[in-house]
């Protein structure tokens, strides 16, 4: 157990950039508001998944929406709103709070609601990183039912679905309620078990955010390299280091879809390397060889600073470092590679793992 | 003919223009009520070119940024917010630095208003709220108000309402829209507003000063002021959005660059005595920044070039042992401090004029230089230019390099990436000609779902816009030309929802009294 408190808001920010994988919502706003918070009702605690009570109740919350109107409608207390309806709806309070995804923004939306209502947030989440629909659960795939999921929005309006046949019909008719709500809304999801919670969770993420935030932030208070810094907190390995040369954007079918292409410098000089992203960085070539790709994490650092760069951010001649990180096992089963594996997203490639 | 006039930090910049030609220039300090340094500098003009038939005064100045860093003669400024119930959690001036916020009042409202990204409204405007807190800020001192309602670049209405609602309550309060100052992003956008508004009071007196002092002079001219991206706006328009000033000092020089150089495409690089501006030239003009800009310690996301700014200059002292140079500088003692001139402190020009590429003081006096040290040191710092050229190019293929500023001594040949490098005359004056050539603009920003639209027509309304935009700011009709047309797909959105801007640009209208 450890209480999170400012600082720890700020630096789990830094930690899901790089767990975002170049995709998630930016995580400024999410940190400013829920700091927000803190300073009025005081630092939330975060609960290791083993200190749990074995009969308790954990109900996942997450943000769903469009970055683009994120940053002009502001999310405040949507989250507490679908929290609300929902244990209205199912007439008892859970135990505790999970997030949904802990790249990028959605990393801290729990910590609003347990804010508001003292709930502790459970050391963990339903991804490990970034993805960007909400069919893609390690939650989901390994049983736990996707109903009844609560969204609502900021004015008071609420949705439950009782039922779907399948978390892709959920995401299409919750993405659709999301819409008309004004595209900046929350969901609630019907609480986990203990067990589910234990063996379907990605765990220890918000541990892990927050010591890659303290390392970066370590890193430049010292003028020490970052990336070492980063490596140490998350094993994993350098993929590439250098300038990136171009990007080409393109949206299809409601993704922002393209490529950034980087030339090495220092050991990786003469080579390319070409990351494909879908919101996310999916697939990385050096000089045309596979050498990571989905579900592993593939993330775009500021080499100086250790600061993650999104994929809509990126340009030229940004100076770069693409790390890799092994994905958490639970993706790398065939139940999880059926979701979110290279097939998944359309690339005729078979998951290789990454080799530290 | 036209002066330009730029007023920086240490030197106040002036020069006459008679068409392409350089009738007269001037550099006098800058003097801290602004107005005594640029008389002085229009006297010195005056007695090199009598200005017969004098179209414009074109004035580029940093004084505004000077005043929220000093937090120097703020207006007392509230926010108000159009917007609940939505975005109440992080109330205006958030993540503002402290002293500013207080310096600059910091009074926050929010009231029922705002629009969602397709332009419905999040609920209608509460009038009697909007009321009640126009009388609120009217008890409390406030001098001038930000609005800024939720998507306002989609749907304006609430904002318009809401200032007509303050000219009715509070006509003395000066308004300003956030939907007039930047783009999507509510925390950016109206942060923009609020120092806009904040700067009010300072910007009508110091450019009334400015108008009466020309006056004096007996120029019967118009004042213009120019803006981040490198066009002007009129000084009356000036007066109401001074925020738009903030940035025009490195986008004068660039412009000025252009202009004296001839070229549309390229790099500029400014070497002054603390720092190197290192920007790109798109079409003869400085490319937008796409990221949040941070202005006096509030993040911004309104119109500003996107520009490198390198700790070295000519004043940039230099270490030995390890070698290092910079980031401290003599600055503007450099004329008493640098060896060259018979002072202690090595500076990066001691190193130019030792290695035999500027002519600058008493070259003897650092003629015992090591030999090893200088080549190490010039090397050095062509190293860092090169490496700022190269993070501020656009793509890998060599461009030209143009090299401006009193600092630009420092720098040999041949830069890497460039395709070639161009030293224009007057170079030392570039920001003040940035000033005297600048144009006319209007821009437009919407978020339009296209589903269902006539997506040319939608285009060409936000064309027609940009235009009538640009001339109503003063620009001949016959010579507006679009120079931006660019759509961005938002991400998540039904119905191809894009984010349209457009810019034109043109000549200022000929004037007649």
């Amino acid at each position: 157990m450890w209480l999170a408190d400012e600082r720890a808001v700020e630096s789990i920010s830094i930690g899901a950039g790089i767990l975002g994988c170049g995709g998630g919502s930016n995580p400024y706003i999410g940190q400013l508001r829920v700091r927000q918070l803190l300073k009025e009702h005081g630092p939330v605690t975060v609960l290791d998944a083993e200190e749990l009570p074995d009969d308790a109740r954990v109900m996942c919350i997450g943000g769903i929406g469009a970055p683009t109107v994120g940053i002009e409608k502001i999310r405040d207390y949507q989250s507490y709103n679908a929290f609300t309806a929902l244990t209205g709806f199912l007439g008892s309070w859970p135990t505790a709070l999970i997030s949904n995804e802990i790249g990028g923004g959605n990393s801290v939306e729990p910590m609003i609601t347990a804010s508001l209502t003292g709930l502790p947030v459970v050391d963990g989440d339903g991804m490990g990183r970034a993805f960007p629909e909400l069919q893609m659960k390690t939650y989901f795939v390994y049983g736990v039912p996707c109903y009844p999921l609560c969204v609502a929005d900021e004015k008071g309006n609420s949705a439950i679905f009782s039922h779907a046949i399948t978390p892709l019909w959920l995401e299409r008719m919750a993405r659709a309620v999301t819409v008309q709500m004004g595209c900046t809304a929350c969901y609630a999801l019907a609480p986990m078990t203990t067990e589910q919670v234990r063996t379907t969770a990605v765990l220890g993420t918000l541990t892990l955010a927050r010591d890659l935030g303290e390392a970066v932030r370590g890193a430049r208070s010292r003028g020490a390299d970052p990336i070492p810094a980063i490596l140490e907190v998350c094993p994993g390995k350098v993929l590439f280091q250098g300038k990136v040369i171009d990007v080409n954007r393109r949206t299809a079918g409601g993704f922002a879809r393209g490529s950034v292409s980087i030339d090495g410098l220092a050991e990786f000089q003469g080579e390319r390397m070409v990351l494909e992203y879908q919101n996310e960085n999916l697939i990385a070539r050096r000089d045309g060889e596979v050498v990571c790709t989905t579900p592993d994490l593939i993330t775009v650092v500021d080499t100086d600073r250790g600061e993650p760069i999104t994929t809509e951010l990126q340009r030229y001649g940004f100076r770069v470092t693409v790390l890799g990180f092994p994905s958490p096992e639970h993706w790398t089963r065939p139940e999880g590679l059926a979701v979110v594996g290279p097939r998944a997203f359309g690339y005729d490639l078979d998951y290789d793992p990454i080799v530290l | 003919m036209r002066i330009g006039i730029d007023v920086g930090g240490t030197n106040t910049d002036a020069v006459l223009m008679d068409g392409a030609n350089l009738a007269g220039r001037a550099k006098v300090p800058t003097s801290g009520d602004v107005t005594s340094g640029i008389v002085a500098a229009l006297q010195e003009l005056l007695r090199q070119a009598p200005a017969h038939t004098l179209q414009a005064v074109m004035l580029g100045t940093t004084h505004f940024t000077n005043a929220l860093l000093e937090l120097k003669g703020l207006s007392p400024a509230a926010t108000l917010r159009l917007a609940l119930p939505a975005n109440r959690l992080l109330p205006p001036f958030v993540d503002w630095p402290e002293p500013l916020r207080e310096a600059a009042g910091g009074f926050a409202y929010m009231v029922r208003g705002g629009h969602e990204y397709d332009g419905r409204e999040i609920s209608a405007l509460d009038v009697s709220e909007v009321r009640a807190a126009v009388r609120d800020m009217v008890k409390k001192g406030v001098e001038a108000v930000a609005v800024c309602g939720v998507f306002s670049a989609v749907n304006p209405a609430h904002e318009e309402a809401a200032a007509e609602l303050i000219r009715e309550e509070a006509p003395h309060l000066r308004v300003t829209l956030s939907r007039d100052i930047g783009r999507i992003g509510i925390l950016e956008r109206e942060n923009a507003a609020a120092l806009n508004a904040c700067l009010a009071g300072t910007a009508t007196r110091t450019i009334r000063g400015i108008r009466d002092a020309i006056q004096s002079l007996s120029l019967d001219a118009p004042l213009y002021l120019s803006q981040n991206d490198g066009t002007l706006m009129d000084a009356a328009y000036a007066a109401r959005y001074p925020v738009f000033t903030i940035a025009s000092g490195p986008t004068n020089s660039m412009r000025g660059a252009s202009y004296l150089s001839g070229v549309q495409d390229g790099i500029v690089v400014d070497v002054g005595g603390t720092s190197t501006d290192v920007g790109a030239l798109v079409r003869g003009f400085p490319r937008e920044a796409s990221v949040a800009v941070s202005i006096a310690g509030v993040r911004t996301n309104f119109r500003m070039p996107d520009v490198l700014s390198v700790a070295l200059g000519g004043g940039s002292i230099v270490h030995t042992g390890p070698l290092s140079i910079g980031p401290q500088s003599a600055g503007y003692r450099l004329s008493e401090e640098a060896r060259v001139f018979g002072g202690q402190t090595l500076t990066a020009t001691d190193i130019a004029v030792a290695s035999g590429r500027a002519r600058v003081g008493d070259p003897a006096l650092v003629s015992a230089l090591d030999a090893g040290l200088v080549g190490d040191a010039v090397a050095r710092i062509q190293e860092m230019v090169e490496d700022a050229v190269d993070q501020v190019k656009l793509s890998a293929d060599p461009v030209p390099v143009v090299l401006v500023g009193g600092g630009s001594i420092l720098v040999g040949e041949p830069v890497k990436g460039a395709s070639e490098v161009l030293r224009p005359e007057h170079f030392d004056v570039a920001n003040a000609i940035g000033a005297a050539i600048a144009q006319v603009s209007g821009q437009v920003e919407r978020v339009l779902a296209l589903e269902g639209v006539d997506r040319d027509k939608a285009l060409a309304d936000a064309r027609t816009e940009a235009v009538s935009k640009a001339v109503g700011a003063g620009a001949d009709p016959a010579s507006v030309k679009l120079v931006e047309v660019e759509e961005v797909p938002l991400a998540y959105l039904p119905g191809n929802a894009t984010l349209i801007r457009t810019k034109a640009v043109g000549d200022l209208a000929p004037w007649s009294a």
